[in-house]
This record gives C-alpha cells, sequence and structure tokens, in this order.
C-alpha cells in the first residue's frame, strides 16, 4: 500500500506526461509546441525521482530542459515567425498518422498486458541499494564487469564530432 | 477508501504513459510538416524510450544500474542529434528561407 501523497504525485506525473504529449504534438503555434515539450520532460524527470534515480532526473533536466529546449526555442525564433499558426493538416495525412498512432498504442498495450512476466509491483530494496552518487561515478570511469569506460569514452569522441559537424553545417559560406 | 487500501505502483502504469508519449510522437512525426516539430515529435519518443528503460531497470532487477547508464548515454546521444540536426535546420532555412519538408527539394546545390 502506498501513502495518499505518492498516489497523488503518480496520478499527477502520469496525466501531465499525456496531456502534454497530445499538446506537444497537436498545438499549430510552433513555440507553444516546445513549450509543451518542455512540461512532458520536465514530468519524466519527476517520473525519475519518483523512482529514486535523483542523478538521472538532475542530469534530464540540465541537459534537456536547459540545453536542448533551449536550442529549439532559438533555432524556432531563428526560422520562423512566433506568432504564426502552422497550416492546417490535411484531412487525409491527419487520418494516416491518427490511424498508425492508435494501432500501435492498442497492439503494444494488449502485448505488454498479456505479458504477465512484465507486470511486477514495486520491489522492496531491502539490503540492495539504489545508486549514490559515489557507485555512478566508479562505475562510468571503471572497466571492470559492470564498467563503462568505453561507452564514456566513445561519447566524449561522439560530443566532438558533434561539436565540429555543428560548426561546419551551420557555418556561413 | 478501498480503492487507496489496495493501491499498489506497478511497472504497467508507468509503461503506458511511456507508450502513449510514443505514440504521440509517432504521430506528431507523421503529420507535421515543419522541420523543428518534426524534431520535437523525435525527442518525444527518445524520452519514452528512456524512460522504459528506467522503469524496466527499476522493476525487474532494482540491484544493477545498466538500464540507468543506458539512459544516461541515451540522454547524451539526444542531446548531440539535435545540435547537428538544428545545424542542418538552420542551414537549410539560408538556402531554401523556409523549413516546411515540402519545400526542402533542392539536397544538391
Amino acid at each position: 500500500m502506498e501513502s495518499v501523497g505518492s498516489i497523488i504525485a503518480y496520478i499527477v506525473i502520469a496525466l501531465s506526461i499525456m496531456v502534454f504529449s497530445v499538446l506537444a504534438v497537436t498545438t499549430r503555434k510552433i513555440l507553444r509546441s516546445a513549450t509543451f515539450l518542455l512540461f512532458a520532460l520536465f514530468a519524466t524527470a519527476a517520473v525519475y525521482f519518483m523512482l529514486g534515480y535523483q542523478f538521472l532526473g538532475g542530469v534530464q533536466i540540465a541537459v534537456y530542459a536547459g540545453g536542448i529546449v533551449v536550442l529549439f526555442v532559438f533555432s524556432i525564433l531563428l526560422t520562423s515567425h512566433p506568432g504564426d499558426n502552422s497550416s492546417k493538416l490535411e484531412s487525409k495525412k491527419k487520418t494516416v498518422g491518427l490511424v498508425g498512432a492508435v494501432a500501435m498504442f492498442v497492439v503494444c498495450a494488449w502485448s505488454l498486458i498479456s505479458r504477465c512476466s512484465v507486470i511486477k509491483e514495486l520491489p522492496d530494496l531491502g539490503q540492495t541499494q539504489l545508486p549514490d552518487m559515489k557507485q555512478i561515478g566508479a562505475d562510468l570511469m571503471s572497466s571492470g564487469d559492470h564498467g563503462y569506460l568505453l561507452p564514456f569514452e566513445a561519447i566524449s569522441v561522439l560530443l566532438l564530432a558533434c561539436i565540429i559537424g555543428g560548426i561546419v553545417v551551420a557555418r556561413k559560406k | 477508501m478501498d480503492f487507496l487500501n489496495n493501491f499498489q505502483l506497478n511497472s504497467l502504469m508507468f509503461l503506458i504513459p511511456s507508450l502513449f508519449m510514443f505514440c504521440c510522437g509517432v504521430y506528431g512525426f507523421l503529420t507535421r510538416r515543419n522541420m523543428i516539430a518534426m524534431l520535437i515529435s523525435l525527442e518525444l519518443m527518445l524520452n519514452a524510450v528512456d524512460m522504459n528503460f528506467v522503469v524496466f531497470n527499476r522493476f525487474l532487477c532494482p540491484g544493477q544500474m545498466d538500464g540507468m547508464f543506458f539512459t544516461l548515454f541515451a540522454i547524451a546521444i539526444a542531446a548531440a542529434e539535435t545540435a547537428v540536426a538544428i545545424a542542418i535546420i538552420i542551414n537549410a532555412y539560408r538556402i531554401s528561407k523556409d523549413i516546411d519538408v515540402k519545400d526542402l527539394t533542392k539536397m544538391k546545390f
């Protein structure tokens, strides 16, 4: 049994994830769409905090809300007039998109619900600990059994390539 | 009160909102014609997948943290991908003065 507070928190988070992601793809003003995306990302960060991954929630807020959404807002302001409505969707295209999304939702939800091995109650942690900062840092830097040194280095090379690529592509000729 | 007493968080309660978010992303990606709006839908899909990793990690094997590291690296890759995509979009805007995908027919120039 959960406390009333965590039930309310769960319901608010789940509802805001669904409402804001629908709004982000249906609103016709592009700047509003970016704002609703920001709220959906915040709700995801709240899920991470709720499950006990504080570091991940912090990263989610710092990278997504602090970096990506700001980048989106800048590029929207650079490329379009913020007050403009996007053109109305053709009803055929809308139907195709809606049918595809709904069919996917139904198939995936049915297969999730019918697979009972996936449905688990929140496990009591008992002796095992959720990762703390010290553990995360040690694992990121170790090359042992549960170490992530190789992907860490690969990511650093990727970020370097991405910086160079971004500059080269967006540079004025 | 019976509902409150029996309420227990299970993994489905997180997987279904995440699936819903992913399907919203699919809908947006299929219907939107503005490149930035398509990128926003893509972010929604990536975010839903990240959430799935974390939920499976927490509910199925809470002692390990592989799902958490996968999400950590996926967030970093998503940031890099968005930066490059926005650079490409701004470059396309310079060429055709519009970022509607219908008008971007000129890839060679």
